[in-house]
């Protein structure tokens, strides 16, 4: 499939919940959604679209919340694509994608240690990189604390 | 009964801490935990902290072995953000520091590898053939690890014309190295019953754990920074990306050594194809914005996104290793295998571990603990090996 039909098709399935679409340039498109439209985003672009899952970056912002960014590619094109969710404070939650992406299951449980996002249905959001006995509350990524 | 035998906090065998628990019934094991974090360093953090200039001196910090992997992530996130084009012979030189890295890298591996499975004259050989190119980087670059050449919109020092046919020479030595581990690897009954069927990933198994690199090639997966989303000189040369189907420690280690032969034709068709130019930009400031760069390490592809809010330091820098992602899928690669193979499929995938040795075994049911050491697990190991030779009436 090439690009323009992946972005034909994401743009027709989604339609009004794609709050914003920014493309940085040709390569790199970032693409605002709801937080609840979430999973329903990624089991359509990695299970219909054959995405495949880098990674996802958390980012404390100065607007008031936290900001999650997962980023896809799809295979053997040059395209970045990132999702971008974001999360009021002090109700930073989000569903988590490991029962749909077995692959984002350190990331989650990273992400929530470093920024203090809860993951609903995370199997098991245990510290990762944190120690076991690191303070609880304290999260190093934060810019309130 | 189940036992559980903890694999470090500190690995063995390779150089990064890792901590394994395998879950093993008899000789099998049947489940794998995996806990990483003993060597949390902050850098993401501490970029925050650092100019843009200083962040790739930083990230190349990240990794020993694959120390130009980071920096070339790095700058491509940096001169994405910005809308940057280097100067066409810088993008020459960075391909050959990539690709030389990758050929060292690979025989490092294959070294360890090697020892771990009783050969220890592929470690040394290996070993030895790697000198050559460490020989090379140092003429380039000045140090044979580290070699703080890039920077965003250029590279900091230039390739002698004087050099490159010294360079050539030596690429004309390592030929024949690379097919003579080639031809080793492929015709040695023990290395074959060693890895093949071993540690098998199969294809949905790597999308499913979204693995990247030498990982997921060898399991039918077809992707590759280089030829995907071409950096740097990748896609004016001519070269093939190595796909196998089996997913195995055999199909790993093949798609290793067949990547080193692609690489020294990269290295090869660089230095001839480069013209005199400038090779750096100057770049002196960045926009805000947000960068994404992306190269393909050794191990895989790196990737690297940067926040800029117009200042001299990076808002947020996320880094994502290779490793970070292929260690995950020792999950389901270990299930069902033994221990002595266990921990070869978990050195298949080419983590980063460290090496203080220490393993416990700790039985469930007694209580007990009994600590062996390292060496005990590479002998655990090199008895298999003795035992398929004795099997196989080689001497």
């Amino acid at each position: 499939m090439t690009w323009t039909e992946i972005k034909k098709q994401i743009k027709s399935k989604f339609g009004k919940k794609i709050l914003k679409w920014f493309e940085h340039n040709d390569n790199r498109i970032y693409v605002d959604i709801n937080p609840a439209d979430l999973v329903e985003f990624a089991q359509y672009i990695f299970k219909e679209l054959k995405a495949r899952f880098i990674i996802a970056s958390g980012v404390d912002t100065p607007r008031g919340g936290i900001e999650i960014l997962y980023h896809f590619d799809f295979f053997q094109l040059p395209q970045v694509f990132s999702l971008r969710v974001f999360l009021k404070k002090p109700e930073i939650e989000v569903e988590s994608l490991s029962s749909v992406i077995a692959g984002t299951k350190w990331i989650e449980r990273e992400i929530h240690e470093l920024l203090g996002v809860n993951f609903k249905n995370h199997p098991d959001l245990k510290h990762l990189i944190l120690p076991e006995d690191w303070p609880e509350g304290n999260y190093p990524l934060r810019r309130d604390q | 009964m189940s036992e559980i035998i903890p694999i470090g906090p500190y690995h063995p065998l390779q150089e990064e801490p890792e901590f394994f628990k395998l879950h093993v019934e008899g000789e099998r094991v049947i489940k794998l935990d995996i806990e990483i974090g003993y060597n949390h360093r902050g850098i993401e953090k501490l970029a925050e902290s650092k100019s843009w200039d200083q962040v790739v001196f930083l990230v190349e910090r990240i990794c020993g072995i694959c120390s130009t992997s980071h920096p070339a992530a790095s700058i491509n996130a940096m001169e994405d953000l910005g809308g940057i084009e280097a100067p066409e012979r810088a993008q020459y030189i960075r391909t050959i520091i990539c690709e030389l890295e990758r050929v060292h890298s690979h025989l490092l591996w294959l070294g360890l590898a090697g020892h771990f499975i009783g050969y220890n004259t592929v470690w040394m050989w290996a070993w030895k053939y790697r000198e050559i190119v460490c020989d090379v980087l140092e003429k380039v670059t000045g140090n044979r690890q580290s070699y703080a050449m890039f920077k965003a919109g250029g590279v900091r020092r230039d390739i002698l014309e004087d050099d490159i046919p010294w360079i050539l020479k030596k690429m004309d030595e390592l030929k024949p190295s690379i097919d003579m581990f080639l031809g080793a690897v492929s015709d040695d009954p023990v290395i074959h019953a060693r890895t093949k069927g071993v540690g098998i990933l199969t294809k949905q198994q790597a999308i499913d754990y979204c693995v990247v690199g030498p990982t997921a090639r060898p399991s039918g997966i077809a992707i590759d920074v280089r030829k995907d989303d071409p950096y740097f000189a990748y896609d004016w040369v001519d070269w093939d990306i190595v796909v196998l189907e089996e997913g195995d420690v055999f199909a790993k280690t093949a798609c290793r050594i067949l990547e080193m032969k692609e690489s020294v034709k990269i290295i090869e068709q660089c230095l001839e194809k480069m013209k005199p130019g400038i090779i750096d930009l100057h770049i002196t400031e960045l926009p805000a914005g947000e960068g994404i760069g992306r190269a393909e390490a050794p191990r895989g592809e790196v990737y690297h996104y940067c926040l800029s809010d117009g200042s001299n330091f990076p808002a947020r820098y996320k880094v994502r290793a290779p490793s970070y992602t292929n260690i995950l899928s020792n999950e389901v690669a270990c299930e069902g295998q033994t221990v002595a193979d266990a921990a070869l499929v978990l050195a298949a995938v080419d983590p980063c571990y460290c090496c203080t040795e220490r393993i416990v075994i700790v039985d469930d049911d007694n209580n007990s603990e009994k600590v062996i050491s390292g060496n005990d697990l590479i002998k655990l190991s090199h008895n298999k090996t003795e035992k398929i030779i004795k099997e196989l009436g080689i001497k």
